[in-house]
């Protein structure tokens, strides 16, 4: 069924979805902490990909929270190799497949670390030369593995055990970097973002990432509660305020171009996002120099919803229920 | 057959015998000649493999890490700085215990940067694991390539195929290429035992706490005792297919019950051998071969060792502040045999330095004077900022102006 039919009345739509049982790539019982946005988004990325993938994982939380030998959370085939060769693993792992004619797919996991910073060279080469492979990258803005220290995806101002906040510094001096750009720049056929707060949305960007065939590109926006200080029941509600600030700009790209974005009605103030965590919470103040950063991150936020055109007036066809200021929320018949 | 080749040309052809599914490589000289004969040959439709061309040696080791862990033959080659730029990827390889195959190019490691020849690179990796094997001419490097990968994939480990860059590489010479019968009876299809597969998922490279660490390195440690025999039994089976072997993990020869020997690796021993054989050594000398770095055959060492008065060790790369690298095993590997021989540690050729099949002789000579148990042989002291002390004291050096 396609989305432009309206589902049958005679089938209790929600129903029939919800004795499905889904795949599930990663179980419980491993050892990330309560309401870590990496393990949900993994979840989700692997109910999404089903059981015939292979996936290449960076160093990061990730793999330690999951393998402690001699157990293992993972269904599927899992290798970790390094930090910052996640991509070409990957890559090799899709050229041997191809090689041997068989069919399954390639996915490579890697924090913003293993994908902003150390791992960027690899992912650069891999997607430059065509590999037919899904690299998901669970953003959650700073090395939280190693005790959260800021890294290139750390959002300005914010505040890391190395870019502390103090009396002359107000976090993080340099901006979150710009990675989307640099990946269209590689002009790959699919990339996108997605945030843990619209699951449908996040694995229908990874089905259509594997439909794909070369390399796609997904941009998973992933709390961490610890390192972002904020309640661990919240995940998902501040991850939606990073979409609906427009701080965290949701969107499809095809060889380079913007092809979808997810519309805010009501774009919310970059305030209420800061409000919910730590990290931000010198910025929270009357001082001149909290103030400047709140309205440099207020201006950042203005410039994505400019930038890529987020802003939408009235409800679309496709809303969801929850999702109640963006469009394509939840394409739960797509 | 017997073809005039040049090494790298003669090491490409080898590989592809080999029928390897994936191929991943970063151009680095003198490395390069091996990777565009694989191009080759691939654009030619007589190698049905995948060639990656990287971004950098780390993807180049990480490419044959992802694609030998999904089941497939791989091959990677490189030297110098690519060798150290790989050493992460290196370790891990060998500690996932994954069949992979590099050929080391011998080269120098910078600063001062050097394009050319002498075994600092791999020796810089001595450490990672891989199973590592000195070629003393392009006959045997292409025979030990095409060993290395069965001893690889027998043992779980990988080998370092180790030939002297441009002294091996970029050298003329006939070499006997085996026919691909030949090989295909020799090196079965590549099959790992933990192939990554949706079939039957596991779980690899996981975190692992004290309480099982020390089991897992014991363990890899252990592989490399299956390797010595593998090494040995492998060369044994290629001697009944082509008629000739490459030495085992050790190989004696010359003068067997001279009271003095010598031992080297890599091309240098072609030039001593060439020494002994024209006589130029003067003397009866007792020659040693050492193929297999690692594993490092300590039993081996005992026995050739044995009835040696004084044994002259030759290294090609230095470890600043302590010494040679192959001595020190050697001395170790010796230390507490009843009637040892005394070890002299001379350190030539490094960087590209020329060491012509005179020096030899020079080198047992001074073997006669009480010699340091370290020496930079071929040290010129007419170079160095301040020559005097140098050039003067008598342990410092035994270079003679010639």
């Amino acid at each position: 069924m396609t989305s432009s039919e309206p589902p049958s009345p005679s089938v209790d739509w929600a129903a029939l979805r919800n004795s499905q049982p889904r795949f599930s790539g990663m179980e419980s019982g491993h050892g990330a902490c309560q309401g870590c946005g990496q393990a949900l988004a993994t979840r989700l990325v692997l109910e999404a990909a089903g059981p015939d993938v292979i996936v290449a994982n960076a160093t990061g939380c990730l793999e330690i929270f999951t393998t402690p030998w001699p157990q293992s959370a993972w269904t599927v085939p899992w290798i970790h190799s390094l930090f910052e060769n996640a991509a070409a693993v990957a890559a090799g792992i899709e050229v041997a497949l191809r090689a041997q004619g068989r069919k399954t797919r390639v996915l490579a996991f890697a924090g913003d670390g293993g994908t902003f910073d150390i791992g960027f060279q690899a992912l650069s080469g891999m997607l430059e030369r065509n590999h037919d492979v899904l690299f998901v990258c669970f953003d959650n803005e700073a090395y939280m593995n190693t005790g959260i220290q800021r890294s290139g995806s750390t959002p300005h101002g914010a505040w890391t055990n190395t870019s502390p906040a103090g009396k002359v510094r107000q976090g993080k001096r340099h901006f979150k970097k710009d990675l989307l750009a640099i990946i269209a720049a590689h002009g790959i056929p699919y990339a996108a973002t997605a945030s843990v707060a619209y699951p449908s949305d996040l694995r229908t960007k990874v089905r259509r990432g594997l439909d794909i065939e070369g390399p796609s590109f997904l941009l998973v926006h992933s709390p961490c509660p610890l390192g972002w200080g904020h309640d661990s029941a919240l995940t998902v509600a501040v991850d939606r305020l990073a979409v609906e600030t427009g701080l965290f700009p949701v969107l499809e790209m095809e060889r380079g171009h913007v092809v979808e974005t997810m519309k805010i009605r009501n774009p919310r103030p970059v305030r209420e996002y800061l409000e919910l965590q730590i990290r931000f919470q010198h910025l929270l103040g009357d001082s001149p120099e909290a103030r400047e950063e709140r309205e440099h991150l207020q201006a950042l936020a203005d410039a994505n919803i400019e930038r890529y055109g987020l802003r939408a007036e009235a409800p679309g066809p496709r809303d969801s229920e929850g999702a109640d200021t963006v469009r394509r929320g939840g394409s739960r018949w797509g | 057959m017997r073809e005039a080749l040049e090494g790298s040309q003669a090491i490409a052809r080898a590989v592809a015998l080999c029928r390897p599914q994936v191929v991943a490589a970063y151009p680095i000289t003198p490395q390069t000649h091996i990777v565009e004969g694989l191009a080759r040959l691939i654009a030619d439709g007589l190698l049905a493999a995948e060639l990656v061309s990287v971004e950098s040696e780390f993807s180049a080791a990480s490419v044959v890490l992802g694609a030998a862990a999904a089941g497939s033959r791989s091959y990677t080659a490189s030297a110098s700085q690519g060798i150290l730029l790989m050493s992460e990827v290196l370790y891990n390889i060998s500690g996932l215990r994954i069949p992979v195959v590099l050929t080391c190019a011998n080269r120098a490691v910078s600063s001062p940067v050097s394009i050319w020849n002498d075994h600092q690179d791999s020796m810089a990796v001595r450490d990672s694991g891989w199973i590592q094997l000195y070629c003393a001419d392009n006959q045997e490097a292409v025979d030990t390539t095409i060993q290395a990968f069965r001893i690889s994939e027998r043992t779980e480990l990988p080998v370092m195929v180790c030939m002297d860059g441009f002294t091996l590489t970029h050298t003329l010479e006939p070499i006997d290429l085996p026919e691909a019968a030949q090989v295909d009876a020799f090196l079965p299809p590549f099959h790992f035992s933990r192939t990554l597969s949706s079939v039957a998922p596991l779980s690899q490279g996981t975190l692992v706490s004290p309480e099982f660490f020390t089991e897992m390195r014991y363990l890899q440690h252990r592989a490399f005792d299956a390797a010595e025999r593998e090494i040995l039994e492998t060369d044994r089976d290629w001697g009944h297919l082509v008629g000739r072997e490459c030495g085992g993990l050790l190989h004696v020869e010359g003068d067997r019950e001279a009271p003095v020997g010598i031992l080297a690796m890599g091309s240098v021993y072609g030039t001593l051998k060439d020494a002994h054989q024209a006589g130029l050594l003067g003397r009866h000398v007792r020659l040693l071969r050492l193929r297999s770095f690692r594993p490092f055959p300590a039993e081996a060492i005992r026995r050739a060792c044995t009835g040696l008065a004084d044994l002259l060790v030759l290294d090609r790369a230095l470890s600043p502040g302590s010494g040679g690298i192959v001595a020190h095993e050697i001395r170790s590997a010796l230390y507490g045999v009843p009637g040892a021989p005394r070890v002299a540690n001379v350190v030539v050729g490094l960087g590209g330095r020329n060491v012509p099949d005179g020096i030899f002789r020079e080198m047992l000579d001074s073997l006669e004077k009480n010699p340091p148990a370290f020496s930079f042989f071929d040290l010129d002291p007419r170079k160095l900022p301040d020559p005097g002390p140098d050039a003067s004291a008598p342990s410092g050096s035994l270079f003679s102006p010639r």
